[in-house]
């Protein structure tokens, strides 16, 4: 039992300087065990990435941290305080902010409605008008119904509240899926200057070379796990593992 | 007088009149039902227990405390509110994981229990309620007489309607509700307290029976069963307009209310089955409503 805990839990995973600790997570939806051990850390100005198959359980993942799984056990720290057995409107209040893999783009709001829907947890996060410098098409569309909007668009509505709040930590799921290159690439600056910016982001990718262009750090998760994390520097060297992980 | 399609203007007015006043309660009624359902995801059938329960309270109030027609128009919405969010807490809440076929069962249980409790209390009889003497009387219209009472009525139920579809679609706290109606699961990630927000979105709905309730005192007897003679028909225009639909139930109600109003001067052998009869056209035509988003 200790040995397979410890199995889960790739090396260089226990930092003291993490903004986000999460120890033996697991999480159920209804009665199937989907998570059955994730353990990484991310430090503040990170950017980390999830990457592994479908239904590997890096959504689910991201939705733990957040509170949104109503099963879950293990440990999730966020600047030191438990998070395992807070609601999700805590979580947010503690700082950390998620844009959901659907995008989650109010039908019945306007873009406007939708990029103010978020309420304030903190200070620090972007003005309204810093996030129309990332993002110049919203402030063309500010009207509009938000689900009218392009694919791209809807990605950077869904992306750009979440700015605003003043959440340090963002989950980002799977930005770049469904997306024409173009569009892809604004959003691969986007994350790079919101790193700069000191936002700290969790990246769960399918784009393997998008995930490669913009993280500091990977973690491997298959079949509800974290076995392993490579550093962005040493990919090339670990490209026959993680083929073999990923299967691509 | 010129007669309108063989009809004295004085019947059509009146009729339509009568209409507007019907329809205004049905847009009262069918509007909470529309926020209730639209975020609770719950067809709450003790509304029209609620809507009685606003009538009685405005004569309990009246006889028992001397609390005039104006102050009932205010505490009894409240009143009933709060009964609504004790109710919401209490039992509505423990089934928001189940079928919406239990929440259907709860509602319309606490309904048979509401009016057994007050036939129990006052009778079947009916309650006389006077209208309030700043409204007593009526004008002269020229072609009918409206009476003080009806116009205001009309006005008020205009009035609440629409500000609460202000409120609704175009505010901040709007916007909380739309949204959480839409996914509240994401909007509890934002860091908004939805169980909160559902609870008092059902303390307002019940609160806009009421309403309406205390509006109808004066001119329906006040009596138990009043309100599950009307939920019938709200309830078809809930399904006219499409359900959760904030506009389409205010319109529908007023509609339809018109409607009713006329069949009763051109047709009145139709007159009581009229909206059912739209009700399965609209069904058989577009079965998420006149006004509802099909998902």
């Amino acid at each position: 039992m200790a040995d397979a805990a410890l199995a889960t839990r790739p090396q260089a995973a226990s930092r003291a300087d993490a903004l986000l600790t999460v120890r033996d997570l697991e999480a159920w939806y209804g009665e199937s065990h989907v998570l059955h051990g994730i353990n990484f850390d991310v430090r503040a100005g990170e950017v980390v990435t999830l990457l592994g198959r479908n239904g590997a359980g890096k959504t689910t993942t991201l939705k733990s941290i957040m509170g949104m799984i109503a099963k879950r056990k293990g440990s999730i720290t966020f600047e030191g305080k438990e998070l395992m057995h807070s609601p999700a409107r805590y979580v947010a209040k503690a700082g950390i902010a998620i844009c959901p893999e659907e995008r989650g783009i109010f039908s019945s709001l306007s873009v406007e409605e939708n990029l103010m829907l978020p309420p304030k947890v903190r200070e620090g996060g972007l003005t309204v008008q810093q996030i129309f410098e990332l993002f110049p098409n919203l402030k063309e569309r500010l009207n509009s119904q938000g689900t009218k909007l392009s694919g791209g668009e809807q990605q950077m509505l869904a992306i750009g509240r979440i700015l605003r709040t003043g959440a340090k930590l963002l989950l980002l799921d799977e930005p770049t899926e469904g997306l024409a290159p173009v569009i892809v690439q604004q959003i691969g600056h986007t994350i790079s200057r919101l790193k700069n910016e000191g936002f700290t982001i969790v990246l769960v990718e399918q784009n393997f070379h998008f995930a490669a262009s913009v993280a500091d750090r990977h973690y491997i998760v298959e079949q509800g796990r974290t076995i392993d994390m490579i550093e962005n520097r040493d990919l090339q060297a670990n490209e026959g593992k993680l083929h073999a992980y990923l299967g691509v | 007088m010129i007669e309108l399609l063989g009809i004295p203007p004085q019947a059509l007015f009146g009729q339509l009149l009568l209409g507007l006043i019907n329809g205004a309660f049905y847009a009262i009624l069918s509007l909470g039902l529309a926020i209730i359902f639209g975020l609770l995801n719950i067809i709450n059938f003790a509304h029209g227990a609620q809507y009685m329960l606003g009538a009685l309270a405005s004569w309990v109030l009246l006889n028992y405390f001397g609390v005039n027609y104006w102050w009932a128009l205010l505490l009894a919405p409240i009143g009933v509110g709060i009964l609504g969010v004790i109710l919401e807490r209490l039992l509505i809440s423990r089934l928001y994981h189940l079928d919406h076929l239990y929440g259907l069962l709860l509602t319309f249980g606490l309904a048979l229990i509401i009016q057994g409790l007050a036939r129990n209390q006052y009778g079947i009889s009916g309650l006389p309620y006077t209208i309030p003497s700043q409204l007593a009387g009526g004008q002269n219209l020229g072609f009918m007489f409206l009476p003080n009472y009806r116009g205001w009525v009309v006005v008020a139920s205009l009035a609440v309607c629409l500000t609460t579809w202000f409120v609704i679609e175009k505010t901040r706290l709007g916007a909380y509700l739309r949204a959480a109606t839409e996914n509240p699961t994401l909007v509890g990630a934002f860091g908004i307290n939805v169980p909160r927000m559902i609870t008092l979105t059902y303390g307002f709905g019940v609160a806009l029976a009421a309403f309406a309730g205390v509006l109808a005192a004066p001119i329906y007897s006040v009596n138990p069963n009043m309100g599950a003679d009307l939920i019938i028909v709200v309830f078809a225009v809930v399904v006219i307009g499409g359900m959760g639909s904030i506009l389409g139930s205010i319109v529908t109600g007023f509609g339809l209310g018109i409607i009713e109003g006329l069949m009763r001067v051109f047709y009145p052998e139709a007159s009581s089955v009229v909206i059912f009869v739209i009700m399965a056209i609209v069904l058989l035509v577009k079965p998420a409503g006149l006004f509802g988003r099909t998902a």
